[in-house]
C-alpha cells in the first residue's frame, strides 16, 4: 500500500480500451514510413489462408442456451446521442429505414417490420472484442445473403459498406459526438454468409440501444469492430478507397486491419 | 573462494583478474591450466535460425503485451466471465489522484504500482497492464501491436518449421535433441551437478546433457507448437476451419491464458537459458552460437 491509498479509491480497469490509440508518443521506429507498408504487408497472406482453410461457408461453432452471458458486454458506441438518433429511439424506430443501394439493380428501402418478415436466423455465437475479450449471445436477423439477392447485386460490386448512426467524433467541443460516423466493410463472401445477419434481438428481445439499436450486422468469422451497430445505409461498391479514410472503416482509417478474421 | 587456495598449476595464470578472465570465457567449472580441444558444435541452420529466434520472439513478446493490455486480463472457457478473472491487472485512483496497480491471481491480490496495473509513461502515470518499456509499441497501441504481432508470428512459423525440418533431416533431432529415458532417470543426478556447477567436459561435453535435451525438446517441440495453435485459436475465422481447436484447448479464452503462459514460459527459459550461458563458459558459448567452434576442456571435470 502506497501512503495516502484509500479503500475509497474507485475501481479503475486497466482496460484502456482501444480508444486511447493516438497516442504514438517517442516510439521513433514505429513512425520510420517504411514500417508500416511492410508489417501491413502480412495482412493479405493471413486473409489468403484463412480463407484457404475456411472457405467461403464454414459456419461458426453455435452455443447451447445454457451458454449465453447472463450480460452481454457492449463495446464502442453505448448510444449514437444524436437528436436524429433520439427521436428514432422515442418512437421506437417506427420510421427507421435501411436502406440497400449503389451497385445493385433493386434498390431497397426496409421499414423493420419488412425486415423481420424476411427470413430470419437464430443463432448462439460467440462475439470476439478485438481487445481480447468473449461474449456468447442469442442473435436474430435477416440473413444479409437474402437481402443482397432481393438487391441483386451487379457483377462489379465486391464490397458492402454499412453506414451507421452513431458519430465518432466531436467536432465542436462540447463533449458530444457529432460528426465522422461510423462506418465498416465486408467483402461478398463474408457479406453473404450463412451467419452474416441484420440483426434485430439479442438474447429474444429487441435490441437495445447500448448492443446497436435498432439494427446491427452479425459477421460470425470476423472481430467484434467488423459488426457495425446502428445500421443505416448499406451501400455496393467495388473499391474502398474513396469512401471515409479510404481503409474501409472507422477503425480501419485508425490503423485496424481490414481483415478482422484474427 | 579464493584462487591462491587451489592447487598450483605450472600452466595456469594465477589472480582474481585471470580467473574472472576465464570464468566469463569457460564459465565456473573450468581449470584454466586444463587442456582444450576445439570441437565444432553447431551447424549452420541451428545458429541462423537461433539468432532470428532471438530477434522473433522478443518482438513477439513484446508486441504481445501490448495486444495484452487492452484488455489485461485472462479468462478461462469460451467466453469472459469479468467478473472472474484467472488473472487481472487493474488500477486504483488514491485520494491525491495518483494510480495504484493491483495484480489479482485467482484470490490473490498484488501491489504492483509501477510496474503492473499503473505505470509511468513520458513522467505520466498511466493505467496499463505491462509497463510502457515491455510493449512494442511503447505507448497504448493496439492496432500497430497487431500489425507487429501478425508480421512477426509468419517469421516465428516459418523458422520454426526451417529448423525443425532440418533437425529432422540431418539427425539433429534424434542424435541430439530427442530425450532418452534415461534423461528422466537421471534427473536427479543430473540436476546435483548442475547445482553444483559441474559442467561436463571431454567426451561428455560433445552432447547435450540430460537437462539440456529435456528442455529443449519442450521448448521447441511443446511450448514452440502450443504457442502457435493456441494463437491460431483466438482468430474467429480460424475456429471456423478448425473447429477442433477451441474444443481442445477449452475454449477460445482458455486458448488466450494457455498462449499468455507459453509466453512466460519461454520467458522463464530465456532467463535460465541466460544464466547457464554465463556459468558454463559466457564466451565459449556464445562464440559457438556464432561460429560452430567450441572449446572442450580435456580433464579435471566431470566425465560420462
Amino acid at each position: 500500500m502506497r501512503d495516502g491509498a484509500t479503500r475509497r479509491g474507485f475501481l479503475m480497469r486497466g482496460f484502456a480500451g482501444v480508444a486511447t490509440l493516438a497516442l504514438a508518443g517517442c516510439d521513433s521506429i514505429s513512425q520510420q514510413p517504411w514500417l508500416d507498408p511492410l508489417l501491413r504487408s502480412a495482412e493479405a497472406l493471413t486473409k489468403r489462408v484463412q480463407r484457404l482453410f475456411a472457405g467461403d461457408h464454414a459456419l461458426a461453432q453455435e452455443f447451447t442456451k445454457a451458454d449465453i452471458a447472463p450480460s452481454f458486454r457492449a463495446n464502442g458506441t453505448l448510444d449514437p446521442g444524436t437528436q436524429e438518433y433520439r427521436a428514432h429511439a422515442q418512437k421506437n424506430f417506427t420510421d427507421w429505414r435501411i436502406t440497400v443501394g449503389g451497385l445493385v439493380e433493386h434498390p431497397l428501402s426496409l421499414s423493420l417490420d419488412q425486415l423481420r418478415k424476411l427470413p430470419a436466423r437464430t443463432q448462439i455465437t460467440r462475439h470476439d472484442c478485438v481487445e481480447g475479450w468473449s461474449c456468447i449471445g442469442e442473435w436474430t436477423g435477416a440473413q444479409m445473403a437474402h437481402i443482397l439477392a432481393l438487391a441483386q447485386p451487379k457483377e462489379q460490386a465486391r464490397y458492402v459498406v454499412f453506414y451507421c448512426a452513431d458519430p465518432m467524433t466531436d467536432s465542436d467541443g462540447d463533449g458530444i459526438n457529432d460528426s465522422n460516423f461510423y462506418y465498416e466493410s465486408l467483402d461478398m463472401v463474408e457479406a453473404t454468409h450463412p451467419q452474416t445477419l441484420l440483426a434485430y434481438r439479442l438474447n429474444g428481445q429487441d435490441l437495445d440501444i447500448a448492443h446497436g439499436a435498432p439494427v446491427r450486422v452479425r459477421a460470425e468469422r470476423q472481430l467484434g469492430y467488423k459488426q457495425p451497430k446502428y445500421v443505416k445505409d448499406i451501400v455496393l461498391v467495388d473499391s474502398l478507397e474513396k469512401i471515409g479514410g479510404g481503409k474501409g472503416g472507422y477503425w480501419e482509417d485508425q490503423g485496424y486491419n481490414w481483415w478482422g478474421g484474427i | 573462494m579464493t584462487i591462491a587456495s587451489e592447487p598450483a598449476n605450472d600452466h595456469a595464470p594465477r589472480g582474481p583478474w585471470a580467473w574472472i578472465a576465464n570464468f566469463l570465457k569457460y564459465g565456473a567449472n573450468s581449470d584454466s591450466g586444463d587442456p582444450k580441444v576445439w570441437f565444432f558444435r553447431h551447424p549452420l541452420f541451428v545458429r541462423i535460425t537461433h539468432w532470428t529466434n532471438v530477434i522473433v520472439l522478443t518482438v513477439m513478446l513484446m508486441s504481445g503485451l501490448q495486444i495484452f493490455n487492452a484488455h489485461s486480463a485472462l479468462y478461462w472457457g469460451y467466453q469472459s466471465d469479468f467478473d472472474h478473472p484467472l488473472l487481472s491487472m487493474v488500477a486504483m485512483q488514491n485520494n491525491d489522484g495518483s494510480l495504484k496497480g493491483i495484480t489479482q491471481i485467482g484470490s490473490w491480490h498484488f501491489d504492483t504500482t509501477g510496474w503492473l496495473g499503473a505505470s509511468q509513461v513520458n513522467g505520466q502515470w498511466v493505467v496499463r497492464g505491462f509497463p510502457s518499456w515491455a510493449t512494442i509499441p511503447g505507448t497504448q497501441w493496439l492496432a500497430l501491436g497487431r500489425l507487429w504481432h501478425f508480421f512477426f508470428a509468419w517469421l516465428f512459423v516459418a523458422n520454426g518449421v526451417i529448423f525443425a525440418s532440418l533437425a529432422f533431416y540431418s539427425g539433429h533431432f534424434r542424435r541430439d535433441l530427442k530425450p532418452k529415458t534415461s534423461d528422466i532417470t537421471g534427473l536427479p543426478t543430473e540436476i546435483a551437478h548442475h547445482a553444483r556447477l559441474q559442467f561436463p567436459k571431454g567426451e561428455a561435453a560433445k552432447s547435450y546433457n540430460g537437462i539440456q535435451r529435456l528442455t529443449y525438446f519442450t521448448v521447441i517441440f511443446i511450448i514452440g507448437p502450443l504457442i502457435v495453435l493456441t494463437g491460431l485459436t483466438m482468430s474467429p475465422t480460424l475456429d471456423t476451419a478448425f473447429p477442433f481447436l477451441p474444443w481442445l484447448f477449452g475454449g477460445r479464452q482458455s486458448a488466450r491464458t494457455i498462449h499468455f503462459l507459453c509466453a512466460f514460459s519461454f520467458l522463464l527459459f530465456f532467463f535460465v537459458h541466460i544464466v547457464m550461458v554465463v556459468l558454463s563458459g559466457t564466451w565459449n558459448n556464445i562464440r559457438s552460437m556464432i561460429t560452430g567452434n567450441y572449446e572442450i576442456e580435456q580433464t579435471g571435470g566431470r566425465d560420462a
